[in-house]
This record gives structure tokens, sequence and C-alpha cells, in this order.
């Protein structure tokens, strides 16, 4: 289709939860057949509403599938080197930890959960460190992140404090050069920036762009802030009820939006300047356990037809880099 | 009356530390700001800045160092409560932990009416607290007997908002009430806000560090910023014509959804919060980009620019006072 190179692709990915309830089985469709290829050099941006499976879905990039999640189907590809793509779910668990870090690594939304509370910064880096490089270049690393903190702007006496003295922005931003050091493929981040005050959000994202133009690698954010997404975001994917539904380049998304949830999503954001009445999505987002039939969006989609009840549309392409999954704009392949 | 709510020069100190090291921390440094009725009034400002601790304060939750609240030409105290739960009600950034998580949630409502006397009869509670939900967009019905861990984060805010509202208040203090929920269904709570002023004559003293919200939906805002307010005036004014260089640097960091307003210059990011709490002089002097000597050393005075009120030395010349 076009000659960027692929580093992350997945074909027809469903993971569920998998959940006993009272002796009667709970399937939750967090990821429902979604195909994704991410390219070199590129911020991809996922958005959704929350319980739209988008954090699920990172979950199962990272290729950290764990129970009560379930990889029902499907396979994640990785590019290893230049022409090498490899199914990472048949790969053993300490094949999986050595990926990680070194080839993809994972931002979260709270940083206190990565940062030992117990254990100063100096200390969690050489935990990390020394998980992955061994014996002498130790050292070299360890230079390697002093001369990256400064870099980023960070003070020099950050690695020399326990995480509870850093404000949360200052720690988020830790943590996301420790997710660089390594000079990963692939970054991902889990809303990396929605615990945070407008203005720190605006730093944390600053320094994410330049990690990105350095490195020249990729990363896929996940927030439901459009507005960072406009700010970040090279290719968007719009995420509803644990599937793709439209995807294209973050101009086409707010500029021609075609699905009407990516619509709704776009037009429910308030501008300065501009007081007219604005309505929120109708109804609220579907239970993943229970998901209604045909397309999930058309119990609040205002222009719903017979068939939007009765069969998921598969993605038209309205040109290379623009795919909608609805009926209204085409049939679809199916296949 | 004119004014609904009057807050004059609320100061509130924390000291942190032991006796060798103490430091004193001004949360609230000389708030004052009004509310008129049927109007809807922003606190807008970043974590720390003193717009939950203000807002405690009004809800009688914590004692003021100095200053006083006037509701209704009276004067309020600490110790007499009641007015707040009589005509002003509040609404929290958490609805899951508003309600208690093994209670249904009419029961919060039968005990609201219960206490204020607001129905002989149990048909006569449904009704009152019924006529309550279908403003909010729910019925008794949907919701009797349910759990809040039934209710979507956005259904919960609403009905928390139906449950400030069964007191029948002037004044409602919402304290970031769509931190916790999506973006798409934010406008619904907004929304339900412009609909209880324009049809109900309530007030809202609406606290948010969502600016364009704010905009969206509120007649006048303060922003604040490390204690004190730093410029208060209309929305209009004040978020499309940002006069003070940290309302300024606030405004320009909204992300846009809009991909051609992308951010073009870098920001400075605070050093420690504490230090500048401690700042002599402007609390924004460290990181304003338009410092000048004067701004170190001298706090500067509350001046009005075309109406505004601005907290700084940029605009001394223009008036004096």
């Amino acid at each position: 289709m076009n000659n960027k190179l692929t580093v992350l692709r997945t074909e027809q990915l469903k993971a569920f939860y998998v959940l006993d309830v009272q002796g009667t089985q709970k399937v939750a469709k967090a990821v429902n057949e979604v195909d994704l290829a991410i390219y070199e050099n590129e911020i991809y941006g996922i958005a959704g509403e929350s319980g739209c499976g988008k954090t699920t879905l990172l979950k199962a990039l990272f290729n950290d599938i764990i129970l009560p999640l379930r990889l029902i189907g499907g396979k994640i590809f990785y590019r290893i080197g230049w022409d090498e793509e490899i199914d990472v779910t048949t790969l053993s668990p300490e094949e999986k930890r050595k990926l990680r870090l070194e080839y993809i690594s994972y931002i979260p939304q709270g940083s206190m959960s990565v940062l030992n509370p117990v254990l100063k910064l100096r200390e969690t880096y050489e935990d990390f460190i020394a998980s992955h490089v061994s014996g002498q270049s130790r050292e070299e690393i360890f230079e390697l992140a002093y001369k990256q903190i400064l870099e980023l702007g960070l003070p020099k006496n950050v690695l020399d404090v326990y995480p509870h003295q850093l404000s949360g922005g200052m720690r988020q931003r830790v943590t996301i050069a420790l997710a660089a050091l390594m000079k990963p493929r692939i970054m991902i981040g889990d809303e990396p920036t929605t615990a945070l005050d407008v203005v720190v959000q605006r730093g944390v994202i600053q320094m994410l762009k330049d990690i990105q133009k350095n490195l020249k690698n990729t990363i896929i954010l996940v927030t439901h802030d459009m507005g960072v997404h406009a700010n970040v975001a090279d290719r968007i994917g719009i995420m509803y009820a644990g599937k793709i539904v439209e995807e294209a380049t973050t101009e086409l998304i707010f500029g021609q939006p075609r699905h009407p949830y990516t619509q709704f999503l776009i037009n429910s954001l308030p501008k300065f300047g501009d007081k007219n009445v604005r309505s929120s999505v109708p109804g609220s987002p579907p239970s993943l356990a229970n998901l209604p039939s045909g397309c999930p969006f058309h119990p609040r989609c205002p222009h719903v037809k017979e068939i939007c009840r009765e069969q998921m549309p598969g993605f038209t392409q309205l040109d290379e880099n623009h795919k909608v999954a609805c009926w209204l704009v085409g049939e679809g392949n199916h296949g | 009356m004119d004014k609904l709510l009057e807050v004059n020069e609320l100061t509130k100190q924390y000291s942190q530390g032991n006796v060798i090291a103490r430091v004193i921390l001004t949360a609230a440094d000389h708030v004052s700001f009004y509310i008129k009725p049927a109007e809807i009034f922003t606190l807008a400002g970043e974590s720390g800045c003193g717009k939950t601790t203000t807002a405690k304060i009004v809800l009688g939750f914590e004692e003021a160092t100095s200053g006083t609240i006037v509701h209704n030409g009276k004067p309020q105290t600490r110790k007499e409560k009641v007015w707040i739960t009589e005509g002003v009600q509040a609404i929290f950034q958490d609805p899951f932990s508003t309600f208690n998580p093994l209670r249904t949630v009419d029961s919060y409502f039968h005990e609201t009416v219960q206490n204020f006397k607001l129905a002989r009869t149990k048909q006569e509670a449904i009704d009152h607290i019924d006529k309550k939900l279908r403003l909010v967009g729910l019925s008794y019905q949907e919701f009797a007997g349910k759990y809040p861990n039934e209710f979507s984060g956005g259904q919960l805010q609403r009905i928390s908002i139906a449950r400030a509202l069964v007191t029948d208040p002037k004044l409602i203090i919402a304290d970031e009430p769509v931190s916790m929920v999506d973006a798409s269904l934010r406008m619904s709570i907004v929304n339900l806000f412009k609909k209880l002023r324009d049809e109900l004559g309530v007030s809202i003293l609406y606290i948010t560090h969502d600016l364009a919200t704010a905009y969206y939906v509120s007649d006048r805002i303060a922003i604040m910023f490390r204690g004190n307010i730093i410029e208060m005036g209309s929305v209009e004014q004040v978020l499309m014509n940002p006069r003070h260089p940290y309302s300024k640097l606030l405004r320009d960091s909204i992300p846009q959804a809009d991909p051609k307003l992308r951010w073009t210059s870098t920001v400075t990011l605070s050093e420690l919060e504490q230090e500048e709490y401690l700042r002599r002089g402007c609390k924004f002097a460290g990181r304003c980009p338009e410092v000048m000597d004067i701004c170190k050393g001298v706090v500067p005075a509350d001046l009005s620019v075309d109406g505004v009120l601005v907290k700084c030395h940029k605009y001394s010349d223009t008036q004096k006072g």
C-alpha cells in the first residue's frame, strides 16, 4: 500500500477477559478482531471513551497478556531487525522479558506504580539496567542515564531522591526518561499525561515529542483527550467497544471525520471563542460483556439503518490513509 | 439581593515541618470574590493553586486563618453549619467515592428528604425525588434499589447533582465535577449546569482546571496561582484576551482539538511547588517570560484593567492602586 516500514502489526487480534461469575462464564470482549499496522518513526494515537478496550489493546500490543485476559485468536508481529517479522505471542516468558525496555517499553499513567516508593530513583534505575545489561557496561549505561537526564532538562540530582519527593510531572518525566533509556524501537504510553495539570502536561508532551524526534522510533499513545492527539499524533485510530472503527491521519480525523462516533467525539469538544451549544455523545458506552448486535455503536447512532442492527460493517478504504467501518460510508471488505 | 455569596480576604495557612524548621505555606492568600444569583462563577487553576482549599472553607470543612464569608447578607461562621446544607450544596470530583458502595443510591435521597422534612408521605417523597431526577435526565424507576456500581461514572455524577438539588439550593459548589468523566460525556454535565442556571436560577461555583468547559459554561472566572487570584473578570475577557502572563500560559497550554493549532513554543516547568509558594514578590516571577526586577521583591497589587482584575506589575503604569 505504501512504502513505510511496519514495526508492529496485528492480525485479527482477539483478547477477551474470561471471568467466572458465580458459576457462569462472563466474557468481556475488550479487543475484538483488531488489525493494526504501525509504522516506524511515527506517533500513533488510539482514542476512545473509557471502557472501550484501549488499555487492553495496549497490554496486548506490549505482549503482556496475563489472566484473566486471554488471547483468543489472532497474531501480533514485531519487526526485529530489517526483514524479520516474528509472531511474539509464541515466545517464552524469558524471550518476552528480553524484548521489553530494549525493543518495546511502556509508560504507565500513574508513575508511582512503576517507581518503587522505598528505593531512591538511582536504585530503581540500577534494577532496570541490571536486568538488561550485563557486567562492565553497566557503568557506561549509568553514565548514559545521567547524560540523558541532563539532555531532557531534568535536574542533575533527580536520581538521588525518593519518588514521593518529586512532583507528579517530574516523576512522570523520569518514568519517560527511563522508558527511553535503552533506545527502544517502540514506546507505548497509556494515558501518560492524563493525571497532570495542563502546563505540566504540555511540558511532558514536549519531552515525548523530543524523544521521538531524536530516536526516530515509534510511539503508540493512548488517551481519551482529543486535544492531546491533535497535538502529537501523526495517525489516529478511533476505538469503540473493542474495535477500531476509523483510522486516518490526524488531519483527516479532525478535518473529515466519517464515522458518526468520531464526529461526535470531535464535535462535543468545547472550543474557545465558540459558545454555541454542544451536545455530548448520546447514551453511554456498551458493556464489553454484553455487546449489542451488529455495529456496536448502533444504539447511540443518529443515522442508524436496518443493516447496522444486524451486521458489523467491514472497513471501507476511502483513500490510502483513511479507513472507516460504517455502513453509511460503504459496504466494506468482509474477509 | 445583589450578591448571593461574598468571600472577603480569605486566608488559609498550613504549617509544615517541625519546631526547628517550620515552614508556613499560604494555601489561600487574601482571596476575595462574590457570586451573584443565577450565575456560574469559575475558580480555575492548576493543582496546588488553592482552589479546593477555598471551596473547603466555603463549605465549612476547614477553618479559615482569617477572612469572612457572607451568604445572603449574613456573615457565616463554621459553627453555624446549617446554612450550608439548606441553601448551599456540594458536588465532588469522584462520584464513586461520594456514594457508599454498600448502600443503594436512592437511600441517600430519602434520607435527605426526611432530614429536611420535605415530604409527609412516601409517595410525596418519591414524587419529589423523581422531579429532581428528571432534571438530570433520569427517572425514579431507573434508579430505585440500585447500587452505585450499577451506574456509569457519568450517570452517577448526574445522580449526585440530582441529590444536591433535593433541598432546592440556591448555590451549588462543584469541585472538579467533570475531571473524572470522559471528555465525550463532560458536555452532558456542563450543559446541565447551564440548564440549572437558566431554568432554576441556581448559582454555581465551578471549580476546575479545564478552561475549555469553563469558557463554555461560565459567566465570570477567577484564575488562581499559588494561593492568589491573579486575574478575574468575565470569561470572554479573561480567556479570549488574557492579561496576566500566567493566564496566557495556562490558556495556551490547553491542547486544542485542531491539528492546525499545535504548540510551536516550548514551556519551562516549575521548580519545586513549595519554592513557588514561599517566593517573595510575585509567585510566578520564577518562570514568567515577561519578568521585571520589581516582580522578584514586591507583591503586585490588584489592578483593574478594562474591568478585569489583574495582579501583575506589568500593568502598574496604567493605573495606580
